[in-house]
């Protein structure tokens, strides 16, 4: 069933709906290769074999019914367990959840539902988000497809790994700093964090509430933007959420058109720290988009270089409100501490033992940046920062359509190599940060491998707030130029992951 | 900016409900003095003119109708819990004492 796997969602939901496949073949075969390989990716937490083969079963039964059927309708799907789902545990990667059955499905996770699609199962992440390498998962790390002793990026690298091995067509992630475009980019998938408000938060366990947003993960643009169509929308339980419709994402990366559209280098996102691998494959992505009849212009945000500090303090205060739920009172773990147990001590003991290190450096930070004397010195100057970085992204969408740069800095790190150096670890979503800042949609893309180690590199568009259309359209066009050059997609690149199983889930 | 101190990270762990070890204190008052260090210049970026954004995409009075909605059932509501009785969420005792 190798062919199967490899087909696009799109692809599927075409031989899907052609009667060529069915749901319950398509489903197998990709619970087959988890099976086979995620005893060595470590993509998923669980997987949710029974639900999603009855799902299968019960859209073919209603495609022989001549059923009218959403276009996505028996395409497998996996969901980041930072979403809540009814019947799966809900992890959010840390002990502190462990064994947490949700009462209540995300409203993302009822669209999915609503369309027929059956879950895989949880996907892997940084515990409540925090990461940058999946490596702060209370669950082990997950690995990185094209070398298993780097990193999948974080903290949706779960999410992505899953995708670019293969164990599923499509995923849902969260992106709060960078968190689905950066995993994008280091296994060599496409990942959309939408507009802020675009796709419903309910059911997203929340890390920084002004900075979340679910948003699809794929291995192709028009994947992506099948999939936003069906998550995205106004919900009323969520009160940041638009009233804007979805918009026309299909029909804009079936499209794509790129010709006398201005696209804008970001002056800021290049240069020193970036790996020289990655601005190569860059500049050649620009000259593409040229070629295709893109003006491609410079535009200057010299806020940005402050975006990372203002995102290390908004981000750790938004969380360690947040996270003050988590007291071993209504739900989770309960540590009781020896002698004396009154409530207070339990809490101190539940969030001791709940609670990695990278949650409690945060929650500390957090706690730290609200606290009588620095809240108007941190909270209140970051939020300053953030007005200005909203101005930058103005003044240079006077300039340009789109914005350009590369995802991240550099390719895949090894495991283990940047655990010990919280701040080595935070540069990596320099560059995805001032979406989230600003609420304006980001797209990433695969363009190509680093010269210096045959990894995957990733493109970032940027586009203004409500106009997600045109990261599809951009992007169609970028990955239909790159794709002819490489004669097919960059994952049939990747090297065969070994097949190890015998992990129980 | 004040320097982090042991006995800072302390308190902020009692604030936060999060118990500590002598080692735990140490490393992270460590670890926050260099990320504070790093993030300290955020302070001298902006002027007093320039307005606090605490929302990217601002929308006001966000309100719906007012009817009963979906609720959680008492079972629902008590599924995940450590401990219950009488429909209700069971927890040691509030106050420190005999």
């Amino acid at each position: 069933m190798t062919e199967l796997i490899h087909l696009s969602a799109d692809a599927l939901a075409q031989q899907l709906a052609a009667k060529q496949v069915s749901a319950v073949e398509a489903t197998q075969a990709y619970l087959d290769r988890i099976d086979a390989v995620d005893g060595a990716v470590n993509a998923y937490l669980h997987v949710n074999t029974e639900e999603a083969l009855l799902v299968a079963a019960e859209v073919d039964q209603a495609r022989a019914d001549g059923d009218t059927l959403h276009p996505l309708a028996g395409v497998p799907i996996a969901v980041k367990d930072l979403i809540v789902t009814k019947g799966q545990p809900t992890t959010a990667g840390s002990r502190i959840l462990e064994g947490w059955q949700s009462p209540y499905d995300a409203t993302v996770v009822q669209k999915l539902r609503a369309a027929r699609m059956p879950i895989l199962g949880k996907t892997n992440l940084d515990e409540f988000a925090m990461g940058s390498s999946t490596e702060h998962s209370a669950y082990g790390p997950t690995r990185n497809p094209w070398d298993l002793d780097r990193i999948p990026g974080g903290s949706g690298g779960g999410s992505a790994a899953a995708v670019a091995a293969f164990e599923a067509p499509l995923a849902l992630g969260t992106d709060t700093g960078g968190a689905i475009r950066q995993p994008g980019a280091v296994p060599g998938t496409v990942g959309v964090k939408p507009t802020y408000g675009g796709v419903s938060r309910y059911g997203a366990i929340a890390m920084a509430s002004s900075l979340d947003q679910i948003g699809p993960v794929s291995r192709t643009v028009l994947d992506s933007a099948l999939l936003h169509e069906v998550i995205g929308g106004h919900d009323p339980r969520d009160s940041t959420s638009l009233t804007d419709p979805v918009g026309a994402l299909v029909e804009a990366a079936r499209l794509g058109q790129v010709e006398g559209m201005r696209i804008g280098v970001i002056k800021e996102l290049q240069g020193e720290g970036y790996q020289a691998g990655v601005l190569t494959r860059f500049h050649e992505s620009l000259e593409l988009l040229r070629s295709a009849g893109a003006e491609i212009v410079e535009v200057s945000c010299p806020n940005f270089r402050y975006a990372l500090e203002a995102y290390y303090l908004i981000m750790p205060s938004e969380a360690s409100s947040n996270l003050a739920k988590y007291d071993g009172v209504r739900f989770g773990l309960r540590v009781v501490p020896e002698g004396a147990a009154t409530i207070e001590r339990v809490m101190g003991a539940t969030r001791a033992a709940g609670f990695g290190d990278e949650v409690k450096r945060r929650i500390i930070l957090g706690t730290y940046a609200l606290s009588a004397g620095y809240y108007d010195a941190y909270y209140g100057s970051a939020q300053k920062v953030r007005t200005l970085i909203q101005r930058d992204f103005a003044a240079a969408f006077e300039q340009a359509d789109v914005l350009i740069s590369p995802t991240a800095p550099t390719t895949a790190f090894k495991l283990g190599e940047k655990l010990d150096d919280p701040l080595a670890m935070y540069l990596n979503d320099v560059a995805t940060i001032p979406a989230n800042m600003a609420g304006v949609p980001g797209l990433s893309l695969p363009g190509g491998l680093a010269d210096e180690d045959g990894l995957p590199v990733g493109i970032q568009l940027l586009a203004p707030a409500r106009e997600d259309a045109r990261l599809y359209r951009v992007g169609a066009v970028l990955e239909s130029l790159l794709e002819d050059s490489w004669g097919g997609p960059l994952l049939a690149q990747a090297p065969a992951v070994p097949q190890i199983t015998g992990r129980n889930r | 900016m004040a320097e982090i101190t042991r006995d800072d990270v302390a308190h902020l762990a009692r604030l936060a409900h999060i118990d500590m070890t002598d080692d735990e204190l140490a490393r992270m008052a460590g670890e926050l003095a260099v990320i504070v260090e790093s993030i300290k210049t955020v302070s001298e970026v902006a002027g007093d003119d320039v307005p606090a954004t605490s929302h990217p995409i601002p929308l006001s009075n966000v309100f719906r109708e007012d009817v009963v909605g979906e609720t959680l059932s008492n079972e629902e509501a008590l599924l995940n819990a450590p401990d219950n009785a009488d429909g209700r969420f069971k927890v040691p005792a509030i106050l420190d004492g005999e």
